[in-house]
């Protein structure tokens, strides 16, 4: 039972410190391996706090933990990064720039 | 023996926060003051020791990097460079003119960051203006799909919402601050007013907010989620404002419209001129990607995918964007300088930087270098290299380094493998 | 060591006019035979051809913060117009705003050695400085933009013109800077209020000072600072109907003191009825002829694709507002201003035909050419690369008349252009173009062929076509160095920036932290241009 979200990606200060913490730690890869989700749509997924969830596009796929946020219904948040980036095509509509933003995914519970 | 270091410049972001003081004990900082999370892990966690670069994995001398990286360039038909964003000019002016030499593509991040506001800008213009016209001035600041509570810390205190500046003796009191988001963000709740906008509508909401600004009528009682009387109001207080300020960033950028939505913003701003005072600064994200434009564009004459594969520079987003090239495999080798791609990449153009010969110039291990059949641990900007960078509002700093220079700076590895290349 | 033999020379700061002579270089200077081998020297045989002193513009916008947003802004400027890289030569684009290796080269090509950029913002100096080291084949020097300067006019303000004084010179130091320049006094700041200032007693508001205050104080500290060249001026109603009054008035408010008025085609204007402007070039260029210690440069409209940039940011807006063209502005904190509008001039547009004929009025009715230099205010009445086209049109009346002919019928009714039938000597073309910019600039070792003089010189085939005989210098001549043959690079130079470091109190300094503190989002310590950055530079002295 998989319903269409809206992705949207960027910055949290955690996945920052991969920069100069270096991306091959734990605390990076916990930090961009993760989903926040309005707490309404995770009650009507069944998906408990902390629990995996599934997201894919036409592609790919990636699972991680989600967690209660402040988002509209309906949305997704990932931290940029290497795994939000399987769910992102490479189509840039010429302009060079990926869709990063406002990607449609598929979400269910893992 | 410790030594403390002054008017030190952060480079983790585009505020470019030059007033940091960083304590150095043994060759190692041991302390930083007044910058932010982000800037105390560029300087704390920074490992000055010079490290051997590598050749598919092993360490080898620093010749034999040189070699090999200048081999995969001259072999290649169509390499690649690309990133240039978190280095100091001096080095973005080599990486530049190997391109020219070799006739690569070179790229930036801008491609995936702020290149669909340069394309705005290049279609309708940008009216701007630098941070201290913001902190001294500003009245009321609107962020547009940006969230500097998390990217950009130390913006709010040193340039907009609480800075105190010559006509805004009261700082935030003196302020009203708006945000648009498509979520409520931490920079949404340090705001007078929240406009949650639906996905992808941003256009739709920039080209309302134009009309109204024009006296035009519009029929429908909401806007992208926003009903149309909080927009006439928002209207009636830009144009009522002394200086207003648009500050914008990804959520324009990336989300459907792309450039074409940070043109309605530029249009925006313009328009709201001939009432007021209005500007717009874009926020750049990492320390010198304005610096990278400006280099790129005072020696090619374009700010990001550029082809030198003609002899001559020839200007394609979309064509020589990075993402692009790699997807279509147009590129068959490439040489990625301060980025992390395989990182930041969509994946399937993450998956074709393993997959072609790449050389990575870098501070820190990063993803991009894991997979790098060369590996060359550079200095980091700011930290133990000097240089000049360009702040989110193309002011130029000075980077004066906190630690002595004992590594190699990333424009002598450029330097060494142009004279490898010229020799071929 | 070179010689240059039997050419016809024209070197009118020394009194020289088309006398055959040698010129002879050893070790980047002009000699005299005797201190020349002549059995090793490389000899150029210039019988029959033209020599002059290399070319100095003192007036053009080509590297710097404004410039590059202007190539960033306009890639439409570039298609085209591009040049491939050789093994001696970077590559490059753009036609109104090149690319910096490309502007090096192109003004080589045409004979020009020395430039002189026309507008730096001292917050971003350090950006044209970096641009300075990537524009190679030519000597440069950057004007330092003052006229809206806080620190300055808080000091008129107050009454404390030593303190202005040791600012000024802090300030040249500081940005590596050659001389001050100044545009629409006080109007730039006024911008930041959506306002402009009309009359040389307006206010600025904010400071309570006049534009007239801040060019007099100007005009005042340049000349106790010793600079070797004066005040650069841009002044206020560029562009508008009663521009040729204030520019007389600003010119007699300065009371003898020496100045140097830039572009001035654009502010010599006046009203007639209907919409058009007149040209008042009659007016302006009998204010010039009275006064020996003023200096002008033409800034002469050249029909076809510009682009306008400049630090008068009001102007910029009204540009955008009138042609509708796509708009950049810079708001500079605490200092200045300006934009960025690409315009097209039209010999069909009749605004456009009058300011065409009133540059060339001013250039015919000012009647020493060492007070009328020639620009084109590059890149805004049109690009460097058609100075020739302009040198044609002073020398040429025939070419003139033809080209009126075409204008715009409006644009041409009632003009004085026709009844002008001086034409520039090759001698005249010599002072406008590099003897007469290197002694406003107070360049002693450029613009001349005397011994002891940098060894810049330029070798022109003495055509008949006078476009043709400009556009593709024979020779041209860097620091001793052949740099050009036939109009083609041969040999890529970098040349050095030229500053000025008057001396100023050094106790000004605790003021000027305190003001930073205050005002700026930078450090005071991280603001100077650092000189190991920037490492091929010459200190040009004060007086």
């Amino acid at each position: 039972m998989s319903e269409n979200f809206i992705l949207v990606t960027g910055r949290t200060v955690k996945q920052a410190s991969g920069l100069h913490k270096g991306k091959d730690t734990d605390a990076y890869r916990r930090a961009v391996t993760v989903v926040e989700m309005n707490p309404e749509d995770m009650a009507r997924l069944g998906i408990g706090e902390g629990r995996l969830v599934r997201l894919h596009t036409s592609a790919g796929q990636m699972e991680a933990p989600v967690h209660a946020g402040a988002l509209p219904l309906k949305m997704v948040f990932i931290p940029m990064g290497p795994e939000a980036n399987k769910l992102v095509g490479p189509e840039t509509d010429g302009t060079g720039m990926p869709s990063f933003k406002g990607l449609t995914v598929e979400v269910e519970p893992a | 023996m410790k030594t403390v270091v002054e008017n030190v410049t952060c480079t983790f972001c585009g505020c470019l926060c030059d007033d940091i003081t960083v304590e150095v004990e043994d060759n190692r900082i041991s302390r930083v003051r007044r910058a932010c999370a982000n800037g105390r892990g560029i300087f704390l966690d920074y490992d000055p020791t010079p490290k051997k670069p590598t050749v598919a994995g092993r360490e080898v001398e620093w010749e034999d990097a040189v070699a090999a990286a200048a081999e995969i360039l001259v072999r290649a038909d169509s390499p690649l460079i690309y990133g240039l964003s978190s280095s100091a000019c001096e080095a973005q002016r080599k990486a530049i003119e190997l391109a020219d030499l070799i006739g690569a593509i070179v790229d930036t991040t801008s491609s995936v960051c702020h290149g669909p506001t340069g394309l705005a800008m290049q279609a309708v213009g940008e009216p701007s203006a630098t941070l201290g016209e913001v902190r001294n001035r500003a009245d009321l600041l609107i962020f547009w799909g940006c969230n500097p509570a998390a990217s950009h810390l130390r913006h709010f205190e040193r340039y907009s919402l609480n800075a105190q500046g010559t006509l805004v003796p009261n700082g935030r009191r003196d302020r009203t601050m708006v945000v648009f988001d498509v979520r409520p963000t931490a920079t949404a709740k340090a705001a007078d007013q929240f406009f949650q906008v639906l996905p992808d509508s941003d256009f739709e909401v920039l080209a309302a907010l134009r009309a109204l600004v024009q006296g035009k009528e519009i029929e429908s009682d909401s806007v992208g989620g926003i009903p149309l009387g909080r927009l006439r109001d928002l209207t009636e207080r830009m144009k009522a404002c002394r200086f207003g300020v648009f500050f914008m960033g990804m959520g324009l950028t990336m989300s459907r419209a792309r450039d074409i939505n940070v043109r309605e913003l530029f249009a925006l701003t313009a328009q709201l001129n001939e009432f007021t005072r209005f500007i717009v600064i874009p926020m750049r994200g990492h320390g010198n990607v304005a610096g990278a434009d400006q280099v790129l564009t005072w020696q090619s004459g374009y700010p990001f995918a550029v082809s030198y594969a003609r002899g001559y520079p020839q200007y394609g987003p979309g064509e020589f964007s990075a993402v692009d090239v790699l997807v279509r495999e147009e590129a068959d080798a490439a040489l990625i300088l301060a980025s992390d791609p395989v990182a930041h990449f969509p994946h399937a153009a993450a998956m074709q930087l393993k997959r072609i010969p790449t050389i990575v110039i870098d501070p820190v291990v990063n993803l991009t270098a894991d997979t790098a059949q060369v590996f060359f641990p550079t200095c980091c900007y700011g930290v133990d290299a000097e240089g000049v960078s360009y702040r989110m509002d193309n002011v130029p700093i000075r980077l004066r380094g906190a630690l002595p220079t004992v590594r190699p700076t990333d424009e002598s590895v450029l330097d060494a493998i142009i004279e490898t290349v010229k020799r071929c | 060591m070179l010689g240059i033999l039997n050419g016809k020379v024209y070197d009118p700061s020394n009194s020289v006019e088309a006398q055959v002579r040698d010129v002879w270089v050893k070790d980047g200077r002009i000699v005299s035979a005797q201190d020349v081998d002549c059995e090793k020297a490389e000899i150029i045989d210039a019988s029959g051809l033209v020599v002059m002193a290399g070319g100095v513009d003192v007036h053009s916008h080509v590297v710097g913060s404004k410039v590059n947003a202007a190539r960033k802004f306009r890639p439409e400027d570039h298609y085209g117009n591009t040049r491939e890289r050789t093994a001696l030569t970077r590559s490059g684009s753009g036609f109104t705003v090149p690319s910096t290796f490309l502007t090096g080269y192109l003004y080589a090509e045409m004979g020009y050695t020395t430039v002189m950029e026309a507008a730096t913002a001292p917050l971003v100096a350090k950006h044209t400085h970096e641009e300075l080291e990537d524009t190679p084949m030519l000597d440069m020097g950057a004007f330092i933009t003052m006229g809206n300067n806080h620190f300055i006019m808080e000091c008129i303000r107050d009454g404390l013109m030593e303190k202005a004084r040791d600012y000024v010179a802090w300030l040249l130091n500081a940005t590596k800077g050659y001389a001050i320049k100044i545009v629409n006094p006080g109007g730039v700041e006024n911008w930041k209020w959506r306002r402009n200032v009309g009359e040389l007693d307006d206010e600025v508001i904010g400071f309570g000072v006049t534009p007239r205050q801040i060019v007099t104080t100007l005009a005042q500290i340049a000349e106790e600072l010793g600079l070797p060249h004066p005040i650069h001026v841009h002044g206020i109603n560029l562009g508008r109907s009663t521009s040729a009054r204030t520019t007389i008035e600003t010119m007699a408010t300065i009371e003898g003191r020496r100045a140097h008025f830039c572009h001035l085609q654009f502010l010599s204007y006046g009203k007639q009825a209907g919409t058009l402007h007149r040209s008042e070039a009659a007016k302006v260029a009998a204010m010039v002829n009275a006064n020996p210690n003023l200096t002008v440069d033409v800034g002469q409209i050249v029909f076809g694709e510009a682009t306008t940039m400049t630090s008068d940011g009001p102007l910029q807006y009204g540009i955008h507002m009138q042609t509708g063209n796509k708009w950049m502005n810079d708001d500079i904190e605490n200092e200045t201003g300006g934009g960025i509008v690409p315009i097209r001039y039209s010999r069909n547009n009749a605004i456009n035909a009058v300011m065409w004929r009133t540059g060339l009025e001013l250039a015919l009715l000012i009647d020493n050419p060492w007070q009328v230099l020639l620009t084109t205010d590059h890149p805004n009445a049109g690009p460097f690369i058609h100075y020739p086209q302009v040198i044609k049109l002073l020398m040429d009346r025939g070419y003139r008349s033809a080209m009126f002919e075409r204008l715009n019928p409006r644009g041409r009714k009632g003009a004085l252009l026709p009844e002008l039938h001086r034409e520039y000597s090759l001698s005249d073309i010599a002072v406008v173009t590099r003897a007469g910019p290197a002694r406003v600039l107070g360049l002693k070792h450029k613009g001349h062929l005397g011994v002891g003089a940098d060894a810049d010189i330029t070798v022109y085939a003495d055509l008949d076509d006078k476009e043709e005989m400009f556009a593709r210098p024979r020779y041209v001549v860097k620091e001793g160095v052949v740099v050009v043959v036939d109009g083609a690079l041969v040999r890529e130079r970098r040349g050095k920036t030229l500053y000025v470091a008057p001396a100023y109190d050094t106790g000004i300094e605790a003021d000027i932290r305190e003001h930073f503190r205050k005002n700026y989002t930078i450090s005071i310590d991280n603001f100077s241009v650092h000189a190991d950055h920037f490492p091929h530079r010459e200190m040009v002295c004060c007086r």
